[in-house]
Formats: structure tokens, C-alpha cells, sequence
């Protein structure tokens, strides 16, 4: 048996940890400890510029890797609460109150997320979980557009056909740049020969989206 | 780590309960426990051993009993919750999913060697997400309110229900009369047979004829009629015995082809009533009125059938 030195325990107990645990080629995060003690504003600001970048990414959507490597869930939480107030419908004209419209647009949203990211990854698509969810919330930013031209315009008395075309283009117009964002985005981190099948329940998650901004008619 | 723990408790700054044992640190005076206290002091240092001897065999027993049920947890999660299980019949090529698309349409002349069925699962969840999107689609085209947030839940209830639910009904009857065909490739194949359906409610929706049912008929007929035949040659090919193959044949056309009727009947119903209103009233007030109404009442028209 070789020496082996057993510490009494009470010198154990008198030497405190110390040290850092590092993973040499990764910078050191030494300066994450210290956000504790900045003021709330600074926080707040940090992060809404960090989710202020990303819709500018989606916007003019290069491949970046902006939202992949940075993924937060902020912002397609404030689209999703923005765009399911926009669609409830007014207490005054329906029977019914407006909490299922905003419990549906919520489901509908999350679950769509969901059931979109599983189908990426189970064709073997190299992403995680919450990086798929980051970037489809986030390029629903060109629809929430759409929906406030349409609500801009449906402040109008008189709904003639005119009208309805401008919300028609609108809502296709910003059906087809949230596609294309999210092709961008996500385009790479699937198998070449599958990316029909990837991008299909995208388009169909954007579709249902496009259709309850167009068909909601009331103001 | 056992024979430590008495240096432990010596040392950490955990409340060591040894030295306050005799107060309950109240900041009132208990009159009735002193009294109490002074009478049993020879039994007290035994009872407040007995008391932490208990006391640590609840944590152990408290610690096993997490320990054990975490081990559990984690091993059942990583059977059941593992994507891994799944991706098997995710394995396909956009080509492949075109061309299966294509053939549950043409059905296939029985012959005495078995039908291919394909074990795949990607086609059929897109076919019903399609229909589900459809649904909707359809329900939007009058242009009044429906409450699309009944009508969503529904749709997509009534659209994953009967999948499982037609797939795990043809399943059992295929135990019993001895069918070779696994779950998984009913599935596939009940999902398929869906892909009429998504055609039929398109076309139904774009070419809109109220008053008239001649031209859903049809398409009931034909398109359904087609993919039912594939489905049934299917079974036909795997499966020996009159009454067996008539079974299963025909619970198989049954189910696809009365789902078919139902998606129409239950939700283009309400649109063509709806629009039947507006287009005989020419009255946006009363309109609106009967409108709501008759939103309300979407789930009371679900199940009423009117004649064609």
C-alpha cells in the first residue's frame, strides 16, 4: 500500500475553497458575478438591447449566427403577449369575454414552437431545443408588423375591398419574410437533402399565424 | 463520513440541537411545560436521544426513499422521453414522402405478395397538420365571426383523435382476425388515407357551391373511394379468411370514408347556414345577431346532420 496522508478533519474544515474552475481556450466569465450589484436599469437595458439586435437581425436576415449562439426567450415572449392582445377581440361586441382568444393565440404559438422544433430534430437536425424555439419566436417579428398595419387600418369605418387587399398584401408580405428568416437561420443546421421537409411545418406554423392576423376583422 | 459527524455537528453553524433541547425558544415563558420538564429529568436525556435517533432515521429513510425515486424517474425518462425512440420513422427523403403521397390515391391490384407498407411517420403528422390548417381555413372563408378558438381546439382534437383512435380500433380488429400489419405501419397507413381528405376539403372550400352538395358528393366518392381502395387492398394482401378480410375491409373503409363526411357536415355546415343567412336577410344588424347566435351554438350544430 502506498502512504496515503489522511487530513484530520478539522484542518479540512479550516481552509477555505478557493480557486476557479476553468476550461482552458474559454475566456472566464469573471465579470458575470459582478451584474448582481449593477443597477436594475442597467440589467433591463442590456437585455432589451440584446433582444433589440435580434429583431434587427430577423429583419434583414443575413446568415448570422447572432440568434443561435445568443438565444433568449424574451423576445417571442413580449411578440407573442403583443400579438395575442392585438387579436382579442373587444368584450363589448362578442358574448363571450376575450380570454380564449388570447389562451388560443398563446397555445397556438408555443405549441406550434414546440411540435415545429421536435420535427426539425427528429429529421436530425443539428440544433438544440431552445435555440429552435428562439428562432422561430423571433421571426414572427415581420407578422406582429403586418398585424399593426392591419390594425391601423381596419381603425377605418368603411371596410371596402381596397382595404382588404392592403391587409391581404401586408399579411403575405409578412408571411413571406418571416419564412424566409427563419430559412435563413435555420437553414444549416439541417441535412441538405432534407430541408423541404424541415422547412414545410415552418410554413405551415406561419400560415396558421398569417390567418388569425387576417381574419380578424373587428377593431 | 459516519464517524465524522459528531465533529460535524460540533463544528458547523446548523442550529445544533443538543444544546437547546430544553427550550422551544419562545419568547414567552410556558408556564405549563416547566412544571412538566422538572419531573422527568432522569428520562429526558433517554427521550431526546430517542427523539434524534428517530429523527435521523426519517432523514435516511427520507433520503432513500428521493434517491430510489429519482434513480426511477431518470431511467423511466430516459426510455420513454428520449426522442432517440422516435427517429427511426422520421428517416425518410422529400422524394419519398411525394411518391408515397401520390400512391395512397392508386390503389393497387391485389396480388398474392404482400403489400410494401411503409413504417413511417413524418407524412402522416404533416397530412393532419395540413388538415387541421385546412379546417381552419375553411371555417374563415364567410367572412363573420365564428368563435375560432372552439373551433380551433376542436379541430385539432377531432384530427389527432380519430387518427389514434381509427388506427388503434383497425389495430385490435387486426389482432383478432390476424392480420399482419404492426401499429406503427396502421398509422402510417390511416395517415396516408388522409391525404384525400385534405384534397377533398380544398377543393370543397375554393369551389364553393351553397345549396347544393352534388359536387362534395363527388369528391366523396371519387377521392375517398380511391384512397379507402388502397387502404383496403392493403389489408386485402395480408390478410387470409373471408369473414376475416370483410372485417377489417370494411371497418377500414367505413372509418375513412364517414370521417369524411363528418369533417364536412360538422364544420362546412356552419358556414354555408351562416352564409345562407346573410345572403337571404341582407340585413348586417339582424345578421350580426343571428351571426353570434349561431356562433354560440357551433357546438349544439356539430351534431345535428342535415339531409343533402
Amino acid at each position: 500500500m502506498s502512504d496515503v496522508e489522511f487530513h484530520e478533519q478539522g484542518e479540512l474544515n479550516d481552509i477555505s475553497l478557493e480557486g476557479e474552475i476553468t476550461v482552458p481556450g474559454v475566456p472566464s466569465n469573471k465579470d458575470e458575478f459582478s451584474t448582481l450589484d449593477e443597477p436594475v436599469k442597467d440589467t433591463i437595458m442590456r437585455d432589451l438591447k440584446a433582444v433589440g439586435v435580434k429583431f434587427w437581425h430577423v429583419l434583414y436576415p443575413k446568415t448570422s449566427t447572432a440568434l443561435l449562439r445568443e438565444w433568449d426567450l424574451w423576445g417571442p415572449l413580449i411578440l407573442c403577449v403583443f400579438m395575442a392582445m392585438m387579436l382579442q377581440g373587444d368584450t363589448l361586441d362578442q358574448m363571450h369575454d376575450g380570454g380564449p382568444q388570447f389562451a388560443e393565440v398563446f397555445v397556438i404559438y408555443w405549441v406550434g414552437a414546440v411540435v415545429v422544433t421536435l420535427n426539425t430534430k427528429l429529421l436530425g437536425g443539428n440544433i438544440s431545443f431552445f435555440q429552435s424555439v428562439c428562432v422561430l419566436g423571433y421571426c414572427v417579428c415581420p407578422l406582429s408588423i403586418a398585424l399593426i398595419i392591419c390594425r391601423c387600418i381596419l381603425i377605418a369605418k368603411v371596410q371596402t375591398t381596397v382595404l382588404f387587399i392592403i391587409r391581404f398584401v401586408a399579411v403575405v408580405v409578412g408571411f413571406g419574410w418571416s419564412t424566409f428568416a427563419s430559412t435563413a437561420f435555420l437553414a444549416e443546421s439541417q441535412p441538405p437533402n432534407r430541408k423541404v421537409l424541415a422547412m414545410y411545418p415552418i410554413f405551415l406554423f406561419y400560415f396558421v399565424i398569417s390567418w388569425l392576423i387576417i381574419s380578424h376583422t373587428h377593431s | 463520513m459516519a464517524d465524522t459527524s459528531s465533529s460535524w455537528s460540533s463544528q458547523n453553524a446548523v442550529l445544533d440541537m443538543d444544546d437547546v433541547a430544553g427550550s422551544d425558544h419562545s419568547d414567552y415563558e410556558t408556564n405549563f411545560s416547566t412544571s412538566g420538564r422538572q419531573g422527568s429529568g432522569g428520562e429526558k436525556m433517554s427521550g431526546t436521544y430517542m427523539d434524534s435517533m428517530k429523527q435521523r432515521l426519517q432523514e435516511n429513510v427520507t433520503n432513500m426513499m428521493w434517491q430510489s425515486g429519482k434513480e426511477r424517474a431518470t431511467k423511466a425518462w430516459n426510455i420513454y422521453g428520449n426522442l432517440d425512440i422516435l427517429r427511426p420513422y422520421f428517416n425518410v427523403e422529400p422524394h419519398e414522402v411525394r411518391s408515397r403521397l401520390v400512391h395512397s390515391l392508386l390503389p393497387q391490384r391485389p396480388s398474392d405478395e404482400r403489400q410494401r407498407v411503409p413504417r413511417e411517420l413524418y407524412g402522416p403528422m404533416m397530412i393532419i397538420f395540413t388538415l387541421i390548417a385546412l379546417l381552419l381555413f375553411q371555417m374563415k372563408t364567410a367572412e363573420h365571426r365564428v368563435e375560432e378558438g372552439t373551433l380551433m381546439g376542436t379541430s385539432f382534437g377531432v384530427c389527432f383523435t380519430y387518427w389514434l383512435g381509427a388506427s388503434g380500433l383497425v389495430w385490435v380488429l387486426s389482432y383478432v382476425c390476424n392480420t399482419h400489419l404492426t401499429l406503427i405501419q396502421i398509422l402510417s397507413m390511416m395517415g396516408y388515407g388522409l391525404g384525400g381528405h385534405c384534397v377533398v376539403i380544398f377543393l370543397g372550400t375554393i369551389i364553393h357551391t351553397s345549396h347544393d352538395h352534388l359536387f362534395f358528393y363527388a369528391l366523396w366518392a371519387v377521392v375517398g373511394g380511391l384512397s379507402s381502395l388502397r387502404m383496403v387492398s392493403i389489408v386485402l394482401s395480408r390478410t387470409h379468411g373471408q369473414t376475416q378480410r370483410m372485417i377489417v375491409c370494411g371497418a377500414v373503409a367505413a372509418l375513412n370514408l364517414l370521417f369524411l363526411l363528418y369533417l364536412h357536415f360538422a364544420y362546412h355546415q356552419i358556414v354555408e347556414d351562416l352564409s345562407e343567412v346573410f345572403a337571404s336577410h341582407h340585413n348586417p344588424v339582424v345578421a350580426d345577431a343571428v351571426g353570434v347566435n349561431k356562433g354560440d351554438d357551433s357546438a349544439v350544430k356539430n351534431t345535428e346532420v342535415e339531409d343533402g
